[in-house]
């Protein structure tokens, strides 16, 4: 078995410790809070010699994601880091890196955007992007962020993938609280993660290739449905990686992580740190003999749609827990699960709660799963239903 | 234009490879009038071949050749930049 | 002689640039790109920002390009070279690439993705000090979308964006002199060219090349459609530029100014706006004053330059 290492690291710490036994070959790096102890980490690594990337210091968050877009088609792989209002301002090249198919992998301290600016966390920065056709795997802890980063260095690189992956760890709530975590050795995550390889990269003259074309109303649409298929494929693509790492360290992801689904009544659903907290809810109400439990997405895109359908019992309440709000329409994790539903015997209703980093108690989530959670969850002023 | 393909027939992210495209025969865009060179007054100085937009001036070695009449747009630069007055724009059908 | 011939020789083969793209008819950007690409004698790597040239030569399923290129948006050319020229750094350090030849990383973009929305992008590259041949091709305006000002439009000229009409003389702002922002960043190389004069810009391509670090080369680039000129016309307008002063060929290598190509004789600067529609309106006597103002910023530019060379004299 691995000779595994267990330390006290923060999300940010651990996933910066990833980067380094990934040792990645270019590192665009723009500071936003609350990613920075990840960029700074990695810095440190890479001045002590530790990790032999090239740090590229760029002037914005756009500039990151654009030379990570040079970079990765050039044939070099390359990872970045972004919150927030960075992630908004790239969110341009985002969507291109995706269709450019790039495979860059980008950690994201999930943070609330601005206005007002606010550096706590929500996940309104990943909903802000979530049609741009790039992967979003969320962590519920540290070891999470840790793991995750290895395996969507995998994922991203899979030949019927290569797409941008995001591995999105809640700001401050993950990024800076410590916890114990497993390390791999870099001798395994060195044999993981492999080498990199792409098809027709830049930097191969012999062979060369025009990206990033223009295309007329007779060939956008064939492009992007040529994109979405890639990411549909990310879905199997997660789930082998998943079954592989399990191999290496007994822990095993899947796309969706049911707990104590069993006869479950009263479902929550919801992505990131949250799922603990709701966790410990649930072993509570068990104990008094409730029927509930948690369905948390790890992988939000591709949104696993048949297999959430599919775990649900039948005739159980799914409550969606969103902390991202869609004003004037239906909240993004609500609309992705009424949808996976729709024609099942499932009733779904949905909460917003802890935007801007409002945090949710264990109460609150008793609330919920009662039935008597408001439908802005902790919020002052806003009465409760009957 | 080569037929248009499925979505599932086309390269990865658009990625065009040169050596397998086609390339649009501008020639179409002149209206009635070719670039002509009297071979007895050129010397072979190659400013048309540096100066046309479209690649269009061909050459042997150094030697002026000829033109690719598949791409010329007619533009006439060639004929206005010649230093000896070479280069007439003729009718299309001028053999 | 043997400077062409070279050019020849490389275009020979496999041209860089082909025809068959859909520039317009006497478009002076085809004979930028391939005047310098024909120059370098490396492999290269192009990384083209939006505008005309992207547009026109990779409409799928079809390009115009023999060499590596990629388009990535308006504003990130110079980012996106960073990545590459990055990339190219961190294989070869561990030695992965398939050939012992560095690649040369040239970005082409127009003035609007240099001057104004390129200009972050730009301005971080040259900090960076990464090895890549950033060439501007300067037509000074938003062409490829009908014509617009940018910051590279000169004082007093019509476009959509600043039309000239009975309440207005066109823009009413001088541009932006980005050869000097270019200067400021302290880089090996920046030139100044116009597409006009060849072997001047050949030569500058080759120095640029050669610096062991970030060069920069600002090319004016006549516009039939934008400036309003007979599309065979494009050499001689660009002539004037050069002749009226309003365009110096010079560079500045390592901080050392020297202008290149002096004009035989400084023609007045109604030679460099007569043969343009976008100028026509301030050659009417009401705007005579405009004209004076350019003519008088031009001399004192040009004048402003020759001080900067050393003696304050063209090498």
């Amino acid at each position: 078995m691995s000779t595994a290492a267990l330390e006290l690291m923060t999300g940010g710490e651990s996933v910066a410790w990833a980067m380094r036994q990934i040792d990645p070959d270019v590192f665009p790096v723009y500071p936003i809070t609350p990613q920075t102890p990840i960029i700074q980490g990695f810095a440190k690594f890479v001045a002590d010699g530790k990790a032999h990337t090239e740090l590229v210091n760029v002037e914005s968050e756009h500039s990151a994601m654009s030379a990570a877009i040079g970079s990765a088609l050039a044939g070099a792989r390359t990872m970045t880091a972004t919150s927030s209002q960075g992630l908004a301002l790239m969110a341009e090249v985002v969507y291109i890196a995706a269709s450019m198919r790039a495979p860059i992998v980008m950690a994201l301290g999930n943070r609330a955007l601005s206005g007002p600016i606010n550096i706590h966390c929500d996940h309104s920065d990943s909903m802000l992007i979530r049609d741009s056709g790039v992967v979003q795997l969320f962590a519920e802890n540290a070891q999470e962020a840790y793991d995750l980063t290895l395996i969507a260095t995998r994922l991203a690189e899979r030949s019927d993938v290569l797409l941008p992956v995001l591995v999105c760890q809640d700001g401050f709530t993950i990024t800076h609280s410590a916890e114990p975590v497993e390390l791999l050795s870099d001798d395994e995550v060195a044999s993981f993660v492999g080498e990199y390889e792409i098809p027709h990269p830049l930097l191969d003259p012999v062979h060369p290739t025009s990206q990033g074309p223009f295309a007329m109303p007779d060939y956008y649409f064939e492009l992007r449905r040529q994109q979405i298929s890639a990411l549909e494929a990310a879905l199997d693509g997660f789930d082998e990686l998943g079954h592989e790492f399990e191999a290496l360290c007994r822990r095993r992801y899947r796309a969706v992580e049911p707990y104590r689904l069993d006869g479950a009544e009263r479902v929550i659903v919801a992505l990131g740190s949250t799922a603990g907290t709701i966790k410990d809810v649930v072993d509570e109400l068990r104990d008094e003999g409730q029927r509930v439990g948690l369905l948390r997405i790890v992988s939000f895109r591709p949104f696993p749609a048949q297999q959430l359908a599919s775990l649900l019992p039948d005739a159980a309440t799914a409550i969606v827990l969103d902390r991202a709000a869609s004003p004037g329409g239906a909240a993004p994790l609500f609309a992705e699960v009424a949808a996976a539903l729709v024609g099942a015997r499932v009733t779904v209703t949905g909460h917003v709660y802890g935007l801007g980093g409002r945090d949710l108690h264990p109460e609150d989530v008793r609330e919920v799963f009662a039935g008597r959670g408001q439908q802005y969850v902790g919020l002052r002023g806003e009465p409760c239903p009957d | 234009m080569p037929p248009l393909k499925a979505w599932s027939e086309l390269p990865r992210a658009g990625a065009i490879e040169p050596a397998t495209a086609s390339r649009p025969e501008t020639g179409g865009w002149r209206t009635g009038l070719k670039p002509e060179v009297d071979l007895s007054r050129c010397v072979n100085c190659l400013l048309c071949w540096v100066y046309c937009p479209d690649s269009s001036v061909l050459l042997e070695g150094t030697t002026f050749k000829g033109f690719d009449l598949a791409h010329c747009k007619g533009c006439e630069i060639c004929a206005e930049i010649c230093p000896v007055q070479a280069i007439e724009m003729v009718p299309e059908d001028r053999p | 002689m043997s400077r062409l011939k070279n050019l020849v020789e490389r275009e020979a083969g496999l041209p860089p640039l082909a025809g068959g793209h859909s520039l317009c008819q006497g478009c002076g950007v085809p004979i930028v790109v391939r005047t310098v690409l024909n120059t370098l004698t490396s492999p290269v790597v192009v990384v083209n920002a939006t505008g005309c040239l992207e547009v026109a030569t990779t409409r799928f399923p079809t390009t115009a390009w023999n060499v590596p290129w990629i388009h990535v948006a308006f504003e990130n050319a110079a980012a996106v070279a960073s990545g590459v020229e990055s990339a190219q750094r961190a294989l070869r350090r561990r030695h992965a690439l398939p050939s012992d030849e560095d690649v040369a990383v040239v970005v082409f973009a127009g003035d609007g993705g240099t001057y104004d929305i390129g200009l972050q992008a730009l301005s971080g590259a040259l900090e960076r000090g990464h090895r890549f041949l950033f060439v501007c091709y300067d037509n000074e305006g938003y062409m490829n979308t009908g014509i617009q000002r940018s910051g590279a439009t000169p004082f007093g000229a019509s476009t959509t964006t600043s039309p000239s009409g009975l309440e207005s003389f066109g823009k009413a702002q001088q541009r932006k002199d980005m050869t000097a922002i270019a200067i400021a960043h302290h880089v090996p190389y920046v030139g100044q060219a116009a597409a006009s004069h060849w072997h001047d810009l050949s030569q500058k391509v080759e120095r640029a090349a050669a610096a062991d670090g970030p060069a920069f080369l600002n090319v004016l680039t006549n516009c039939p459609l934008g400036w309003g000129h007979e599309p065979r016309l494009g050499v001689q307008v660009l002539d004037a530029a050069v002749n009226s002063c309003f365009w110096p060929l010079y560079e500045v290598v390592d901080g050392t100014y020297r202008v290149t190509c002096e004009p035989e004789e400084i023609v007045p600067i109604e030679e460099w706006l007569r043969p343009q529609a976008r100028f026509a309106h301030l050659l009417r006597s009401e705007n005579a004053q405009i004209v004076e103002e350019i003519q008088r910023r031009v001399t004192s530019e040009w004048e402003a330059l020759l001080n900067r060379c050393e003696g304050g004299v063209p090498a």
